[in-house]
C-alpha cells in the first residue's frame, strides 16, 4: 500500500524543483554574498576611525546622514527627507528614458535582424555610432535638448538603446534555420513564421538586450543628470560635491546602487517566469 | 490509370549540384526511385553519398537541378504538412512545451482548439508522453525527444514520414525500442516512411526495400526488396545472409576504387 502511494510518477522526479534543503543549504547564498560588502564595510570603518583620510566620513556619519536624507529629523537642512523626491525624479527618468529606448530598439532591431536591406543600411551607421560613450554626447545633447531634464532622459535613452539594439539582432539572426525548416514542413510558412518562430527562438537574446539596457540606464543616469537638474539622485551627487558633502555623494552612490539591484532583480524575475522553457536562462 | 496505381512518391533522373565558390559538389547524380503508399523504404551509404540530399528533394526543403520530383504525380514545389520530417537532431520548438509542439501543426493549419486538443492527446498517447505533456524539450531525453518529433508529424496527417538517421545519436537500447515503437506505428497507421541509416542492421530490421547509395558523384547503386518475414529477428542466419549481401554491395564501391 504504502509503496503504491509514495512511488512518485517518473514525471514528477524530472519536472519538480528538488525539495528538502537545509537550513544552511537556504541561507548560504545570502551568506556568502555579504562577506565581500561586510569586509569592505569594516575597511572603511577602520580607515576612516583611524583617521588615514579626513576627506570620507565614517560608515557611522554616512548612516546617520542616510536616515536624515531619507525621513529628516537630525540635521534639518536642504537636502533632508528629500531622498524620495530625488528616487522618484531619478526612476522616471531611467524607466521612461529605458521604454523609449525599447520602443526604438526593439522594432529596429527585429528589422535589421530580419530585412538585408535594413541591415545594409543601418549596420555601418549603428556600428559607427556604438562606440561614442554617453558621456561623449553631454555637450550636445545640452544643446539639442536644452539644459535639465529632457537632456537627462536623452541620454538615459541613448545609453539603454544599443544593448537592446545589439541583443535583439542577435536574436533574430541565431535562430536555428532547423526551426524554419521543422516550421514550414509543419504548415507555418511565410509572415507566420516570424511570429510563431522568430519572435519566441530571438526572445532569450531580446530579454538579455533588455535587462543590460535597463542596468545601463541606471549607470548613466548620474551623467544624465549632470545637465543641470534640480532634483534626481544624479543631482544630489553633482551637489555633494560641489558643495564638499562627501556622505551626500556617498548616499547617492548607495541608493543608485540599490535600486538599479532591485530593478534587475525583478526583471530577472520576469524572464526566469517568462523563460521557463529555457535551459541557459536563469539569472 | 487508377488513383491507386499511382505511386506516392516518384524520383525520376534527379541530379543535385551545389556550387560553392570554387567548386561544384555533385551530390545527386541521376536517381531514380519510386516508392508506393505503405512502403517502408531505407537509404543507406557512406557519408556524402548524397542520402540527406534525396531526402531533403523530397521533403521540398531542396529543388532538383534536373530532373523530376513528384508526389502523387504532382511536381514537389515546397515543404508541406503532408510530408513530415524528423530530424537527427529533433529540431523541436524549445519554447513550446510537448503538448504545443505536437499541436504546432494542427494549430498552424487552423483547427480549432478542441480539435486540436482531441488529436494531441491521441498522438501523445500513442508515442506514451502522456505524463510529459506539459514538460519543456530541454527536460526530456534524446528518445523522448525523438518520439515528440513523431508525434508532430504524425498529429498533422503527414502521409509519408522522412527521417535522417532519426535515432543516429540514441543509445543502442532506446534506438531498439524505438524501432519497435516505429514499426508498430508504420503497421498499424498504413504510413509510408523513408528512413535513412548508416546501420545496415537498422535498415533489415525495418524496411521493405533497402537503397543502397554510392557516393562521388551521389548515386543510387541498386534497390534490393527484402522479403524476410516480419516481426525480423536479427539473430536468424536468414537476416545474416542478407546483411552479408547488403555490405558486400555497400562496400564494393569503395574496393573498385582501391583496386
Ligand atoms: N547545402 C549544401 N551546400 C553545399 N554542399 C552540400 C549541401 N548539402 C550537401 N552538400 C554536399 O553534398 C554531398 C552530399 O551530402 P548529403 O548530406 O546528402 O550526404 P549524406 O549521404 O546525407 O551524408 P551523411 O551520411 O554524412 O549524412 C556532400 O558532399 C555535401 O558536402
Ligand atoms: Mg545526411
Amino acid at each position: 500500500m504504502a509503496m503504491v502511494e509514495t512511488a512518485p510518477p517518473p514525471a514528477a522526479v524530472t519536472l519538480d524543483k528538488p525539495v528538502g534543503k537545509s537550513p544552511w543549504e537556504r541561507l548560504k547564498p545570502t551568506v556568502l554574498a555579504l562577506i565581500v560588502p561586510g569586509l569592505l564595510l569594516l575597511f572603511w570603518h577602520i580607515a576612516t576611525t583611524r583617521r588615514w583620510t579626513r576627506l570620507i566620513p565614517t560608515p557611522y556619519e554616512v548612516g546617520e546622514y542616510m536616515i536624515d536624507f531619507a525621513v529628516g529629523g537630525i540635521y534639518d537642512d536642504a537636502f533632508s527627507a528629500t531622498l524620495v523626491t530625488h528616487l522618484l525624479a531619478s526612476m522616471g527618468r531611467v524607466y521612461g528614458g529605458f521604454a523609449l529606448a525599447a520602443l526604438f530598439a526593439l522594432p529596429l532591431g527585429l528589422m535589421i535582424g530580419r530585412i538585408p536591406t535594413a541591415r545594409m543600411v543601418l549596420d555601418p551607421f549603428l556600428q559607427v555610432m556604438r562606440p561614442i560613450p554617453v558621456t561623449a554626447w553631454l555637450p550636445l545633447s545640452m544643446i539639442l535638448f536644452g539644459l535639465g531634464p529632457r537632456s537627462a532622459f536623452a541620454l538615459v535613452c541613448l545609453g539603454a538603446f544599443y544593448p537592446i539594439l545589439l541583443n535583439t539582432i542577435f536574436g533574430v539572426r541565431s535562430v536555428d534555420p532547423k526551426l524554419f525548416e521543422a516550421a514550414s514542413m509543419l504548415g507555418c510558412q511565410g509572415n507566420a513564421q516570424f511570429y510563431k518562430v522568430v519572435l519566441p527562438a530571438a526572445l532569450p537574446s531580446i530579454f538579455t538586450g533588455l535587462r543590460l539596457g535597463l542596468g545601463l540606464a541606471w549607470f548613466v543616469i548620474v551623467v544624465g543628470e549632470m545637465t543641470g537638474v534640480p532634483q534626481g539622485l544624479g543631482a544630489v551627487i553633482m551637489d555633494g560635491r560641489t558643495l564638499s558633502r562627501t556622505e551626500l555623494v556617498i548616499c547617492g552612490m548607495i541608493i543608485i546602487g540599490i535600486a538599479g539591484y532591485i530593478s534587475d532583480r525583478i526583471v530577472v524575475m520576469i524572464g526566469n517566469r517568462m523563460l521557463k522553457w529555457s535551459p541557459t536562462h536563469h539569472g | 490509370m487508377a488513383e491507386s496505381k499511382t505511386p506516392i512518391i516518384e524520383i525520376k533522373q534527379v541530379s543535385k549540384v551545389f556550387k560553392l565558390q570554387d567548386q561544384t559538389i555533385n551530390a545527386l547524380h541521376d536517381a531514380n526511385i519510386t516508392i508506393r503508399k505503405g512502403e517502408f523504404v531505407c537509404l543507406i551509404g557512406a557519408s556524402g553519398c548524397g542520402k540527406s540530399t534525396l531526402l531533403r528533394i523530397i521533403a521540398g526543403f531542396e529543388q532538383p537541378t534536373s530532373g523530376k520530383a513528384l508526389m502523387w504525380g504532382t511536381p514537389i514545389a515546397g515543404p508541406d504538412p503532408t510530408r513530415g520530417m524528423v530530424f537527427q537532431d529533433y529540431a523541436l520548438f524549445p519554447w513550446l512545451s510537448v503538448r504545443d509542439n505536437i499541436g504546432f501543426g494542427p494549430a498552424s493549419r487552423g483547427l480549432a482548439k478542441p480539435v486540436v486538443k482531441e488529436t494531441v492527446d491521441k498522438f501523445i498517447e500513442l508515442v506514451g508522453l502522456t505524463k510529459f505533456a506539459n514538460a519543456y524539450p530541454h527536460q526530456l531525453s534524446g528518445g523522448m525527444k525523438q518520439r515528440v518529433a513523431i508525434a508532430r508529424v504524425l498529429a498533422n496527417d503527414a502521409e509519408i514520414v522522412l527521417m535522417d538517421e532519426p535515432f543516429g545519436a540514441l543509445d543502442a537500447m532506446t534506438r531498439e525500442r524505438l524501432q519497435d515503437e516505429l514499426l508498430d506505428i508504420w503497421q498499424r497507421t498504413g504510413l509510408t516512411v523513408v528512413f535513412v541509416t548508416h546501420s545496415i542492421e537498422e535498415a533489415i530490421f525495418l524496411a521493405d526495400r533497402v537503397v543502397v547509395m554510392t557516393p562521388g558523384p551521389g548515386r543510387i547503386e541498386s534497390d534490393n526488396p527484402l522479403i524476410l518475414p516480419r516481426p525480423r529477428d536479427v539473430a536468424s542466419p536468414e537476416f545474416n545472409e542478407v546483411r552479408r549481401v547488403l555490405g558486400a554491395k555497400l562496400h564494393s564501391h569503395h574496393g573498385k576504387k582501391a583496386a
